[in-house]
């Protein structure tokens, strides 16, 4: 239902009040059931909305019991196929099967920094603020193409 | 006091600078922002006091959220910022800003440059036109792109990135920049506030936790509204689960243009859509398809629609005649196949694959093969989910095409949003030409603070700025860092002004928590939650809004074609839809943000429309007809059409605004020189 949890593999992030896939869902949709009166799950997260589900795989990427899997919309997917990742801090592991039964493993690299690496101003220069309002960032990385100026017609 | 539901806790809080939106567009900002406050107070001495408020998780907010496959504009060396803005001018029918268009092109590469030196994999060529994927190259000692490395072009305009985590790498920097303390997640803004003292200014904002029973309301002098484009006005091809695979996000939900609207900004090109077409259902994107693998989409007799259908882009000129007829004439020339029988249309990766594989070694087979994939996995999983459903290997099996139901935003194939002031050193007019632009409005394309809307102290980016487009994630981020600069100067320029709200926050508060306490009010008058004569459901409200635009407006179930008279039975429609957004219910706080998600959708649908209806033309041919005048109109309306809406009296004023071009768009329809 778009995504859904695993009973037998959630574990309501430990007790916490709020679980990782209620941290990072876009959509406001994961919600965690303390006393198991919504699902008849003690401690369990679930989805709450699937028809809004965007398949973003935002809560499957980032739950750490890899609790979270999806069962594609069922008004428009034939049941039986699976895509699962596993991601890791610099790469992604998708696992492919096919409703009739053919894999596929594709493994992509996600980013080439430690995560929690980025210094965003170390290196870079302080701007004056006499070229606040000329064009340009704070920042010149061989990035800004003034561009030739015989092409603007009206200056 | 801790707030319960029914009666939040009101919070107050006043900054310098807020930016709501915690995307491409409000990363960018609060990267810009952080290093010019800084320079601020080493020079002035004044500490701005700055905030960033996002309903979501940074981490994963906006548009980019899941991903991305391609980082869409990279000028590269190889062009002019002038190239660019023609090619967005002539993708939009001739009517956008160049002045917008000319400043990301000159500004977006130091943005993807920084995407790069923070961690985002970027594909390289090297010497023998072999593609590597971003981490690989690395290693291999290829360049960055700043050094002078060569990036893999899927189109004039994009590079081929391993983009699942661009969000996250982006976040990590503008989060970094900012420090925990200035960011405030799971808070909705619903409202902005205007000052008491000049109603065409702007004083703050409100909004509500979802977690809490809290009520924010912020003071502000200079606010960054850029809460993305709108998803989920017209009713989707898929109704059950699937009404969640939304092309665009489904989280987008007007909120930039209505809130804007209800401030008194004035909005343009309103009437602009884009209806992609994409692989059937799941909303796999088609570039890399078409750019990179070279595939060809055609009917189900497998003849090439684009060239079978060639004349028609000739009714069309001159925007028909350039190299890549504008996005809009592709769909037309589908949608004739369509309309006449001939479907259903089919992307042949079959045949694309296998040219390809004829020049490929064996490992650049199997790496084309997973090049395909991630196309999908870094963007759009949902697509891999219905390959996999219905045993879909591209090699082996053609997939079907469709276009989508209409979306509203302006950083992609569309311009729709705020008129913002632009950049003065690029020839933009200063004066206007037509009579009937209400007098409280600037003349001409700058008025002072670049990114300022035509309220004061309320700047957008991204989604928000219309009448450009084509500027995608980089160009997002890089409006953002724009719009940083102005917001620090505005900020600083006015260190000494107070911003008064013009309504008691405790108003505020009954307005905001209205569906809440309307649902507590009758809840019991029932036996069933949702089905009761005092209240509907947000749900409910959403669909009546999607049933209206879809068969008056020009949605799916009329193939895109409206007139005069449909237009006027959608305008007492939606007045009276929007008269029952007020008894809209919230049983929780969940359901508090869908209610005032989709009072954000009615106000963006009654632009669209509004704005549709002044336009006596179909100036998008592909994305919508007017039956009743079904031509392009390049004499009278060749113009900008904007509105503003005054909240108090719930009428909207629609005017014409004066196009220029900047550049020479002749150019475009040249002869090729080689």
């Amino acid at each position: 239902m778009p995504t859904f949890v695993r009973t037998d593999k959630c574990d309501g992030c430990k007790g916490g009040d709020k679980t990782a896939c209620m941290y990072i869902c876009p959509h406001d949709l994961m919600k965690l059931d303390k006393d198991g009166s919504e699902t008849g799950h003690v401690m369990r997260a679930f989805n709450q909305e699937p028809k809004q589900c965007w398949e973003c795989y935002s809560c499957v990427k980032i739950c750490p019991q890899n609790a979270i899997e999806a069962r594609h919309y069922a008004d428009i997917v034939p049941l039986g196929g699976s895509v699962q990742p596993l991601r890791s801090s610099d790469s992604i592991l998708w696992t492919i099967k096919f409703r009739n039964g053919t894999m596929k493993r594709f493994k992509f690299p996600i980013r080439t920094t430690p995560e929690g690496s980025i210094e965003p101003y170390n290196g870079k220069p302080l701007p004056k603020m006499a070229d606040i309002t000329k064009p340009g960032f704070f920042t010149q990385e061989n990035g800004f193409r003034a561009g030739n100026p015989a092409e603007l017609i009206r200056k | 006091m801790s707030g319960t539901f029914g009666n939040p806790e009101i919070v107050q809080e006043e900054v310098d600078i807020l930016l709501i939106g915690g995307g491409m567009a409000c990363c960018g900002a609060a990267f810009e922002l952080m290093r010019w406050a800084e320079a601020a107070k080493a020079e002035t001495g004044v500490d701005l006091k700055i905030k960033l408020v996002d309903k979501a998780a940074m981490d994963r907010s906006g548009a980019v959220a899941q991903g991305l496959s391609a980082i869409n504009t990279y000028i590269g060396s190889e062009q002019d910022p002038a190239d660019y803005a023609r090619m967005v001018s002539n993708d939009l029918m001739g009517i956008t800003r160049d002045d917008l268009a000319y400043d990301v092109g000159r500004h977006v590469d130091e943005s993807v440059h920084l995407f790069e030196e923070w961690g985002l994999p970027i594909w390289k060529t090297d010497d023998n036109g072999e593609r590597h994927d971003g981490a690989a190259s690395q290693n291999e000692g290829l360049p960055a792109l700043k050094d002078g490395g060569k990036p893999v072009r899927s189109g004039k305009w994009q590079i081929m990135i391993n983009g699942e985590s661009y969000k996250w790498i982006v976040a990590e920097a503008a989060k970094k920049a900012l420090g925990t303390e200035r960011i405030q997640e799971r808070v909705f803004i619903v409202k902005l506030v205007n000052d008491k003292n000049d109603k065409n200014r702007i004083a703050g904002a409100v909004g509500f936790s979802v977690r809490e029973h809290k009520l924010y309301v912020f003071k502000a002098k200079a606010i960054l509204l850029a809460a993305g484009g709108c998803v989920n006005i017209f009713r989707p091809r898929s109704v059950g689960e699937g009404t969640g695979r939304a092309w665009y996000p489904v989280w987008n939900a007007g909120s930039t243009y209505a809130m804007a609207a209800e401030a008194g900004a004035e909005l343009t090109m309103m009437e602009n859509r884009f209806v992609p077409a994409r692989f059937k259902d799941g909303y796999g994107p088609v570039g890399a398809w078409f750019l990179l693998f070279k595939a060809k989409a055609t009917n189900a007799a497998g003849e090439v629609y684009m060239e079978t259908n060639k004349k028609l882009l000739d009714d069309y000129p001159p925007y028909g005649q350039a190299a890549v007829p504008a996005s809009c004439l592709r769909n037309h020339l589908m949608l004739k196949e369509m309309k006449e029988g001939r479907g259903p249309i089919y992307m042949d990766t079959v045949t694309a694959l296998a040219k390809m594989r004829e020049t490929l070694t064996p490992r650049e087979v199997k790496h084309l093969e997973a090049e395909a994939w991630e196309d999908f996995l870094d963007m759009c999983i949902g697509q891999c989910g219905i390959w996999v459903g219905e045993n879909i290997e591209p090699e082996k099996k053609n997939s079907e095409l469709m276009p989508t139901e209409p979306y509203l935003l302006g950083s992609h194939s569309g311009c729709c949003g705020i008129w913002v002031s632009g950049p003065e050193d690029l020839g933009a007019p200063t004066s206007e030409e037509y009579g009937d632009i209400p007098s409280h409005l600037p003349s001409g394309w700058n008025w002072g603070y670049r990114s300022m809307t035509t309220v004061k102290g309320l700047f957008t980016a991204g989604d928000g700025v219309g009448a450009s487009g084509h500027k995608f994630s980089s160009g997002s981020h890089t409006e953002g860092r724009i719009a940083a600069k102005s917001l620090v100067k505005f900020a600083l320029d006015n260190k000494d002004w107070k911003p008064e709200l013009d309504t008691d926050p405790n108003v505020l508060a009954e307005d905001i928590y209205r569906p809440v306490r309307t649902y507590l009010e009758f809840k019991d008058y029932t036996t069933a939650i949702d089905v009761n004569p005092n209240y509907i459901t947000p749900k409910m409200l959403q669909f009546r809004l999607q049933k209206i635009m879809d068969e008056y407006v020009a949605g799916v179930a009329t193939y895109y074609t409206t007139n005069a008279h449909m237009l006027k039975v959608a305008e007492d429609k939606l007045e009276m839809l929007k008269e029952d957004a007020l008894k809209m219910r919230a049983k929780d706080l969940h359901e508090l943000l869908r209610a005032w998600e989709n009072y954000h959708r009615i106000l963006t649908a009654e632009a669209h429309m509004k704005h549709i209806q002044f336009r006596e033309e179909s100036r998008y041919p592909g994305f919508y007809y007017r039956m009743d005048k079904n031509f392009v109109d390049e004499q009278n309306w060749k113009c900008f059409v904007n509105s503003i809406y005054d909240k108090d009296g719930k009428k909207w004023t629609v005017f014409k605004r004066k196009h220029v071009d900047l550049v020479d768009k002749s150019k475009l329809f040249k002869p090729a020189k080689h």
